[in-house]
């Protein structure tokens, strides 16, 4: 269910990393607690993103929720995709709605993150709360 | 119907049924409620174009009989109670002595010396509390909130489905007007009033059967896509249709004149709690305005976010939200009087950034005739 070739925040944001450039996203459980997402705010291409700081927003109709990144980096890419159509969050978060794809500053940042499976044990002991 | 008060959030009769039905649990007013089910953009607009269910028994009922109960109404509210018949029901609201609502209401004459109040879940206890206080008549007060299980049946397909479900004849009653119905089997109070802006009907009846009223109402909306809807979209119903919420356009603070709730204020009456501040506002004006407004910018305007015009915090966002329907940000919020024209360029501080908006008449939304 979660892709192997992910890393997974405690946030539960995922982050692929390729050669040097990380491409960063929410999980299918974030986009399920949000419910409906309806408004995305991202970064700039050229804006600097701080690892576990905010460096946009996930609205649903409900609610605002910050998104977190999990590594130190410069944007150079933000998908257009999913600032025209948030919904596409509910619909395929690990593919398609990618947010942001950064340039990796340093790659130490990865190791404090889960794997896959590390991730599902984490949150299914979310779910029993 | 609702466990004892102390121990955890209180439960309606349908409690299990939300769980079982997917329903999200959250805390609201003291009660465990059914945020959402499918989610909230499918059940808003399943309730504007076919129809919604909605469990609504958190809501209190007060009871209001004796040959003085219509001078106690009088006192304690603002609208005229005197003009309503048996089976008829008017918008209205509990007052303080500074022109503003302890809380808004519903008030129904079931007869000369007997009312019923529907008022809001979270304000029940205390609603009680003040008509008791205020209670120096030959009337009785009596909170049966518990007595009751409350469902919202609302769309244009309400109708359609309360007819396979009634042999009640309800084809003549209009909008705020009640009467006896057997629904489901069930013997109980069928109004025709509802909180989302499309037609619709409340029926308030003992909790005992609640879940196969409930059941049996879904295999007759069956054909017309019936599904139930929870307080999530309740609220984004309400506030495209431009409905105040106690706690967010109404509270200690603000009066009626300022809350666009003249009409339900009736200065004519006779004397009543608030009635002076409300003559002097009219003489004087008000302190501030209840406007709507929409995003003219990107970005969602929600409850609590500044007001800016001509760059400084002018006025505050009370309620505000992405409207499932009419696909845009809209927001109801409080101006200085003299800047409250529709049409005027607003801001809202979202995040430390100012958004552009713009004030719209109310409602947003009017259901097509």
């Amino acid at each position: 269910m979660y892709p192997q070739e992910f890393l997974y925040s405690k946030d539960h944001e995922w982050i692929r990393v390729d050669e040097n450039i990380g491409t960063i996203g929410i999980t299918d459980y974030a986009q399920k607690e949000l419910g409906d997402i309806v408004f995305v705010e991202l970064p700039k291409v050229g804006d600097h993103v701080t690892a576990k700081e905010s460096f946009g927003t996930v609205e649903s109709v409900k609610a605002v929720s910050e998104i977190y990144s999990p590594v130190d980096g410069d944007v150079v890419a933000a998908n257009p995709k999913v600032q025209a159509s948030p919904e596409l969050l509910n619909a395929d978060p690990h593919g398609d709605a990618w947010l942001i794809r950064v340039r990796v500053a340093d790659r130490s940042d990865l190791e404090g993150l889960m794997t896959a499976e590390e991730y599902e044990a984490y949150i299914s002991q979310e779910k029993a709360h | 119907m609702a466990t004892p008060a102390g121990v955890g959030l209180k439960r309606t009769a349908l409690n299990s049924i939300h769980k079982s039905a997917g329903g999200r649990m959250v805390e609201f007013g003291g009660w465990e409620m059914p945020v959402e089910y499918s989610g909230i953009t499918q059940e808003h607009v399943a309730v504007r174009t076919r129809a919604g269910l909605f469990d609504v028994s958190h809501m209190g009922e007060i009871e209001v009989e004796g040959p003085e109960a219509l001078r106690l109404l009088q006192w304690v509210t603002s609208n005229d109670v005197s003009r309503l018949q048996d089976g008829q029901a008017q918008y209205s609201a509990l007052m303080y002595p500074q022109g503003s609502a302890v809380d808004d209401c519903i008030v129904h004459r079931l007869g000369e010396n007997h009312y019923f109040l529907c008022v809001n879940a979270a304000n029940t206890d205390k609603d009680f509390a003040w008509i008791v206080q205020h209670n120096t008549f030959d009337a009785e007060a009596r909170n049966v909130s518990a007595e009751y299980t409350q469902l919202a049946l609302q769309g244009p397909c309400a109708a359609a489905i309360l007819a396979r479900v009634t042999a009640t004849d309800f084809s003549s009653l209009r909008y705020y007007w009640f009467k006896p119905a057997t629904c489901c089997g069930v013997e109980g109070l069928l109004a025709r009033t509802g909180y989302t802006g499309e037609d619709g009907f409340e029926f308030y009846f003992p909790p005992a059967e609640s879940v196969r009223v409930w059941d049996e109402l879904f295999e007759a909306g069956k054909p017309d896509g019936l599904i139930p809807v929870g307080l999530g979209a309740r609220n984004t119903l309400r506030l495209e249709a431009g409905y105040a919420l106690y706690g967010h356009e109404l509270d200690e603070e603000t009066t009626l004149l300022e809350a666009n709730l003249g009409w339900i204020a009736r200065l004519d009456k006779g004397d009543f709690l608030g009635r002076d501040v409300l003559l002097q506002q009219r003489r004087e004006g008000t302190r501030k305005k209840l406007v709507g407004f929409e995003m003219t910018d990107r970005g969602i305007c929600r409850d609590g976010y500044n007001i800016l015009i001509d760059g400084s915090v002018r006025g505050r966002v009370t309620s505000g939200t992405y409207a499932p329907y009419l696909k845009k940000s809209i927001g109801l919020g409080y101006v200085p009087p003299a800047l409250a024209e529709t049409g005027q360029a607003i801001h809202i501080e979202i995040r430390g950034k100012a958004v552009a908006a713009r004030l719209v008449p109310l409602p947003f939304y009017r259901r097509p005739k």
